[in-house]
């Protein structure tokens, strides 16, 4: 292991509820198109939220699209897309040195519930529960579905992070590079939540779910105006590789992974806390050997909770205050929800594209800013043209008090 | 049921199971698993099926009798007829 190892994006696969491929959703995050959709969630009626439109079909036979779980026909979609986007092929020379790793918030719950739902209509009769079940919940599932599919023979595990998640499977990819473990990692987070009625029940009487009769409108971190969290599903993986590798072969590279840190707040399973969140951003620079003031776009994990986005934003202010006139922030969930194991690696990508447009993506529907959210250059409603972008810090929180923060920076 | 009628079920089924397989020409001598590509969970859930819509058990010891189209006639043309 050689701990001077960089690691480079190369390729960049994702489905959001606004676009199924970084130029689209990029577009749509500049021009201000929401992707929250109506969705009739069992038990509930109508809720808003974060529903992808990717052709499933495009990289899957229908049987494995019916006998797998929509965790892992996203976490296909994506890996094909990377790697496509990547040029990297996968064959007999390659498939036992490419990694699969996937943060997820929570696996296993749709088809647990999918499953009762069936038998409920059998008198609860066990014969009928179905033989596909333990495939679809072990919590491998996800990233054990991509190897399948594309013949990848390295290994394969998901990271259960609650929504810290897709910021850490970027980390374990990069990680596994540097030791050795692999040549290339495909690497983030998925979410399928959007079908899991109990996500939305539990958010329900948290009294932090999102509702609005304008689903565009029902996700407004910041906002004064705020409901709550609109659940959402997507994916978004990375190939990583390392530098030298990247170079040797001529590949385009996004960025470069430069520094991360994760923590635990020790405190409560819900409820954030400020003290560690800095701790996590400043522990990420460090590694970057980054100050603050080189940061230029703050990507907030803001879910639309009131105790969260103004925690959050407390954990800001002492790292990025005096001199920080060039750091922008802003939030990628008003666009597309909470998309939970897949928010944060989402968040990342849509923000990359700064690095050669120097634009900041907003964050939307704050119509009236909460007073205790206010942040120098927090970039509301409509995009803002940065002087530069060199390095671009993502944060992704939560529960159990889990902190992830990721730094890229642009290529060099 | 007829004999054709149960064969017609039977395929029916196999169609929902393995949607990607051209299921309009099955010789109903050959083994089924000869002419699709049916694996064993594929083969479960060709059992649960003809629990759920027949109310027909098929106990482990007979699966070999479903494995071609006119055995599974064979097979499940008294339990049919029987109900």
């Amino acid at each position: 292991m050689d701990s001077n190892t960089r690691i480079v994006i190369t390729g960049i696969g994702l489905t959001a509820p606004n676009g199924d491929d970084l130029a689209t959703f990029r577009r749509h995050l500049l021009a201000g198109v929401s992707g929250v959709q109506r969705l009739d969630v069992r038990h509930f009626g109508e809720l808003p939220a974060g529903i992808c439109h990717y052709d499933p079909l495009r990289y899957q036979k229908r049987k494995d699209v019916k006998n797998g779980t929509r965790a892992g026909s996203i976490a296909i979609y994506c890996c094909h897309e990377a790697l496509a986007d990547a040029r990297v092929a996968v064959g007999p020379a390659n498939a036992a040195r490419v990694g699969v790793y996937l943060g997820i918030t929570e696996h296993g719950n749709v088809e647990t519930e999918h499953e009762i739902h069936n038998v409920s209509q059998y008198s609860f009769d066990m014969r009928f529960w179905s033989h596909h079940h333990n495939p679809r919940t072990v919590a491998n599932n996800p990233a054990g579905e991509v190897t399948v599919n594309l013949g990848i023979t390295g290994p394969h595990y998901t990271i259960g992070a609650a929504c810290a998640a897709g910021n850490l499977g970027i980390v374990q990819g990069a990680q596994q590079l540097t030791l050795g473990e692999v040549d290339v990692a495909l690497a983030g987070g998925v979410s399928e939540s959007i079908q899991s009625f109990g996500i939305f029940a539990s958010f329900n009487s948290q009294n932090a779910l999102a509702r609005h009769e304008d689903p565009t409108r029902a996700s407004r971190p910041f906002d004064a105006d705020r409901t709550g969290i609109v659940v959402a599903e997507g994916g978004a993986v990375y190939v990583l590789e390392r530098r030298e590798d990247a170079r040797r072969r001529g590949a385009r590279i996004y960025g470069e992974i430069a520094g991360y840190a994760t923590n635990s707040d020790a405190a409560d399973f819900v409820l954030p806390k400020p003290e560690r969140q800095t701790e996590c951003m400043a522990a990420a620079l460090a590694r970057a050997g980054l100050e603050p003031r080189d940061i230029h776009i703050v990507s907030t994990h803001a879910t639309g909770t009131r105790a969260g986005d103004i925690q959050e934003c407390q954990a800001i202010r002492p790292l990025f205050g005096a001199g920080c006139d060039e750091t922008f922030f802003n939030n990628t969930k008003s666009f597309i929800g909470h998309a939970m194991g897949a928010a944060g690696a989402l968040e990342l990508a849509g923000n990359l594209p700064a690095f050669e447009d120097h634009i900041v993506h907003p964050t939307l529907n704050v119509d009236h800013l909460d007073p205790e959210c206010e942040l120098r250059n927090l970039v509301l409603n409509r995009p803002r043209a940065a002087g530069r972008v060199k390095a671009i810090l993502n944060n992704s929180f939560g529960m159990l008090g889990i902190n992830s923060v990721l730094i890229v920076t642009q290529p060099a | 049921m007829t004999r054709e009628a149960i064969v017609q079920a039977v395929i029916e089924i196999i169609k929902e199971i393995v949607p990607d397989e051209d299921c309009s020409a099955l010789d109903p001598r050959r083994n089924l698993r000869e002419q699709l590509q049916l694996d064993s969970m594929d083969f479960l859930d060709v059992v649960m099926e003809l629990r759920k819509q027949y109310g027909i058990e098929v106990p482990e010891a007979d699966y070999p009798k479903l494995a071609t189209l006119a055995s599974c006639a064979d097979y499940l043309e008294p339990k049919l007829c029987a109900r």
